[in-house]
C-alpha cells in the first residue's frame, strides 16, 4: 500500500466510526455527525471538484460525487450524503489497490536492471553505474548481484538465475571461459567477468528498450474504446440534462426527484471501467508472457496474434537449429563407432562447421592421427594406427580411385575410406529444432490454418524440413529481398479480419518482421534491428514457447472483450433503472467503481497460469 | 524526436485518455501516447521542436486534466 492509500484507509475508518455513531443520535447531533463523516472522507474529492470547476473540467467523477452528495445534503438527507461519499471512497481505494498490485506484479517481472557495477582496476574495486562500464573492463559480481553487462567469465564459478532474461526457470551453472548474459543474478559464487559489451549494447539494455517502447503500441480495441468514451461522455451529459429538465418543466414533476435521478444517471455513466479494463487485460497478458521469457511490445501484438490464421516461418535458425550436426552414419564395413572415430581423428583440428559437427558426435576419439593433410575442396587424409585414412567428399574418394555410394539424403555427405577400402558415409546437416513438429501440431489445434516456410536453401532440403516439421507450404531458394515480396503476397491474399504472423531468428529477417502483422523474433535480443522490428521477442531460442504466446494472446483478447461487454451491460441496465428512479445512489457507485474493480480482477483472473 | 517521460500520480484511466487527446492536438507534437498502466508518456515531437517549450505546454495540458499529476524526467 502506498502512503496515499494508507491515508485514505485511515480516513475511511475514522469516517465510518463517526457515521455509525451518528446513526444512534437524533436530530441535529445526527446531522452534525453525518456532515463530519462526509467531510472527513470526502474533503479531497470536494477540493478536486472545486479546482476542476475553476479549470473548466466539468463532469469528471469527483465533480459528480461532490454534486450528488451536496444535493443530498440540500434535501436534508444527511445519512445518504455521508454513506454515498464513504462508499465511493471505498471503491476508489479498491480500484487503486487493484491497479497498483497488477502494475507491480508486471513491472516486477521486468525488473532486470542491474543497480551497480563493480569494476576491478589495478586490484581496486570501484563501484559505479552500469552505464560507466567500458568494453574490456574486468567486473566483479558477488552472490546476489546482477551481472551488469554481457561478458565472459575470467575466474570463478556460480549458479546463475536467468529466469527474468530467458524465461528458463532452472539455474544455469557457469564457470571460467563461459559467456554470461547481463541481467542474470549470481546466486552463490563470486565471478570475475570481462565485459564484452558496453551497457547500452548489452542484452539487459535491449530488453529494457523493448519494454519501454511497449507503452507506445496500444491495441486497436483500446483506441476504439477511448474514441468511444470521447463521444459517449457528452452524450450522457446531454441525456442527464434532459432527464433533469424535461419532466419537471413539461410534465410538472417535482424538481428534486428528477435532479437526483439525473445525478445518479451521471455517476453510473462514468466511463472509467471501460477505459481501464481493455488496456489492463492486454497489460496482464504482457506480464504473463514475460513470465515465460517472451517480451511482447504492446497490446496490438496480442490482439493481432489472437486473430492469426497464417504462420510463416523462416527455416534456418527458426525451424532448424541453424547449426550442423551428424544426422546419420551408414557403414559399408566395420562399425559406426569405428567410422566416426576415424573421421573425428582426421577432422579434429579443422574449424569447418562440418568437421566440428563430426567432432562433437565423437568427442575425444581414441588413437592418434599423424600426417594430417587438408586438401581444400576435397577433404582430409591422415595416418591412423599406421593405416592411411581419407575423409572427405566424393571427389576426394574418386581421386583415390574409390567409388562411394550414392545417397538421396539431405545435407553434406562425408565419405570415409581406410587403406583404399570404402568404409561408409556420415551425413551432416542442420537439424530440426526439438519439438518443432509437436509445436506445429499444437498451433494447428489452436486454430492456425496455414503454415508456410520461406528459405534461401535449395528445393530438396526445403522439402525435407517442411515434411519433418509438418509445414504444408514452402518456398525455396529465396534471396532475403525476395522474402519480403513473398510475404507481401501472402498478406494481400488474406481475409481482412485475419492476421499473418512471421517467426524468424531476427538476424537477417528484420525487413519481414517489420512487414508482418505480428513479427516474432526468436533467440533473444541479439540484434538491434530485430528488437526494433519485432512485435514480440522470444528471449530463449525455444520454438515451444509459441503455443504459450498464442494461448495468452487469445485468452487476454477474449477477456478484453468480456470486460467491454460486462461494463456496457451493467451500465446500460443501471442507466435505465436510474432514469426510472429505481437505482439508489449506492447502486450507481457500484456501476461506476464496482464495475471497474470487477473488470480489473477479471483481467488478472488467469494470471497465475 | 521521440521522448519518454514518467508520470507520477496519474490516478485515473479516463484522465490519461483525455490527456492523450489534448496533447495530440498540440502543434509541436506529432503523436503522443499516455499509458495509465505504465505511468508513462511517449511523445513524438515534430522535428526541430524546442523540447523545453513544448514540454511546458504539455505540462500545462496535464495539469488542466489532473492537477496532481507530475511529469518526471
Amino acid at each position: 500500500m502506498t502512503r496515499k492509500q494508507k491515508r485514505l484507509l485511515v480516513r475511511i475508518a475514522a469516517a465510518l466510526i463517526v457515521f455509525v455513531a451518528g446513526l444512534f443520535l437524533k436530530e441535529w447531533w445526527r446531522a452534525g455527525c453525518m456532515i463530519a463523516a462526509w467531510i472527513i472522507v470526502g474533503y479531497d474529492v470536494l477540493w478536486a471538484a472545486i479546482r476542476n470547476i475553476l479549470r473548466g473540467q466539468l463532469f469528471d467523477e469527483k465533480f459528480l460525487m461532490a454534486l450528488a452528495t451536496i444535493c443530498a445534503l440540500a434535501m436534508q438527507d444527511w445519512a445518504e450524503a455521508a454513506a454515498v461519499m464513504l462508499f465511493f471512497q471505498v471503491g476508489e481505494l479498491f480500484e487503486s489497490l487493484a491497479v497498483e498490485r497488477s502494475r507491480r506484479s508486471i513491472t516486477g517481472l521486468m525488473n532486470i536492471r542491474p543497480d551497480t557495477a563493480t569494476v576491478l582496476k589495478d586490484g581496486e574495486e570501484i563501484v559505479t553505474e552500469p552505464e560507466e562500464v567500458k568494453l574490456g573492463d574486468l567486473l566483479l559480481v558477488r552472490a546476489g548481484e546482477r551481472i551488469p553487462t554481457d561478458g565472459v567469465i575470467v575466474e570463478g564459478e556460480a549458479s546463475l538465475d536467468t529466469a527474468k532474461v530467458t524465461g528458463e526457470a532452472m539455474p544455469v551453472d557457469v564457470s571460467a571461459g563461459m559467456r554470461v548474459v547481463s541481467g542474470s543474478v549470481n546466486l552463490n559464487g563470486v565471478l570475475t567477468i570481462r565485459a564484452e559489451s558496453a551497457y547500452e549494447q548489452s542484452t539487459v539494455a535491449r530488453i529494457l528498450t523493448l519494454v519501454e517502447t511497449a507503452a507506445e503500441k496500444k491495441a486497436q480495441t483500446e483506441r476504439i474504446i477511448t474514441k468511444f468514451a470521447r463521444f459517449y461522455t457528452p452524450a450522457v451529459i446531454g441525456a442527464a440534462l434532459l432527464l433533469a429538465l424535461i419532466p419537471p418543466l413539461v410534465f410538472h414533476q417535482p424538481f428534486a426527484e428528477w435532479i437526483r435521478r439525473a445525478l445518479t444517471f451521471l455517476v453510473i455513466s462514468c466511463p472509467c471501467a471501460l477505459v481501464i479494463s481493455v488496456p489492463l487485460s492486454f497489460f496482464s497478458g504482457m506480464g504473463a508472457a514475460a513470465k515465460h521469457g517472451i517480451v511482447v511490445k504492446g497490446g496490438v501484438a496480442l490482439e493481432q496474434l489472437a486473430r492469426t490464421k497464417t504462420l510463416v516461418f523462416d527455416k534456418t535458425g527458426t525451424l532448424t537449429e541453424g547449426s550442423f550436426s551428424v544426422q546419420s552414419v551408414h557403414c559399408t564395413s566395420g562399425t559406426e563407432q569405428e567410422l566416426l572415430r576415424i573421421a573425428a581423428l582426421c577432422e579434429q583440428y579443422s574449424n569447418h562447421p562440418v568437421a566440428q559437427a563430426i567432432s562433437s558426435a565423437c568427442p575425444d576419439p581414441k588413437g592418434e592421427a599423424r600426417n594430417i593433410r587438408e586438401q581444400a575442396g576435397y577433404g582430409i587424409t591422415a595416418e591412423i594406427d599406421g593405416k592411411t585414412a581419407a575423409v572427405g567428399n566424393a571427389r576426394l574418394l574418386a581421386s583415390l580411385g574409390i567409388a562411394p555410394e550414392e545417397s538421396g539424403e539431405v545435407g553434406t555427405h562425408v565419405y570415409v575410406a581406410c587403406d583404399g577400402r570404402y568404409l561408409g558415409m556420415i551425413s551432416v546437416a542442420d537439424s530440426l529444432r526439438e519439438g518443432a513438429k509437436e509445436t506445429l501440431s499444437a498451433l494447428r489445434e489452436q486454430g492456425i490454418e496455414r503454415f508456410i516456410m520461406l528459405t534461401g536453401d535449395n528445393e530438396r532440403s526445403a522439402k525435407y524440413y517442411a515434411e519433418q516439421s509438418g509445414v504444408t507450404e514452402y518456398h525455396a531458394q529465396l534471396l532475403p529481398q525476395d522474402k519480403v515480396g513473398f510475404f507481401e503476397d501472402i498478406l494481400s491474399g488474406k481475409k481482412k479480419a485475419e492476421a499473418v504472423a512471421f517467426v524468424g531468428d531476427g538476424v537477417n529477417d528484420a525487413p519481414v518482421l517489420t512487414v508482418a502483422d505480428v513479427g516474432i523474433a526468436m533467440g533473444g535480443v541479439g540484434s538491434e534491428a530485430a528488437v526494433e522490428a519485432a512485435d514480440a521477442v522470444l528471449l530463449k531460442d525455444d520454438l515451444t514457447k509459441l503455443p504459450t504466446l498464442l494461448r495468452i494472446a487469445k485468452k487476454k483478447t477474449a477477456i478484453a472483450k468480456q470486460n467491454i461487454a460486462f461494463a456496457l451491460i451493467v451500465k446500460g441496465i443501471c442507466l435505465i433503472l436510474g432514469a426510472l428512479g429505481y437505482a439508489p445512489m449506492w447502486l450507481a457507485i457500484f456501476a461506476d467503481v464496482g464495475v471497474a474493480v470487477l473488470t480489473i480482477l477479471n483481467a488478472f483472473r488467469t494470471h497465475k497460469n | 524526436m521521440k521522448k519518454t517521460y514518467r508520470l507520477r500520480d496519474l490516478d485515473c484511466a479516463n484522465c490519461a485518455a483525455k490527456m492523450e487527446n489534448a496533447i495530440n492536438k498540440l502543434p509541436e507534437v506529432e503523436s503522443a501516447t499516455v499509458s495509465f498502466l505504465t505511468q508513462k508518456m511517449v511523445i513524438n515531437y515534430i522535428d526541430g521542436t524546442d523540447e523545453a517549450a513544448a514540454l511546458a505546454a504539455i505540462k500545462k495540458v496535464i495539469r488542466k486534466v489532473e492537477p496532481d499529476c507530475e511529469v518526471l524526467a
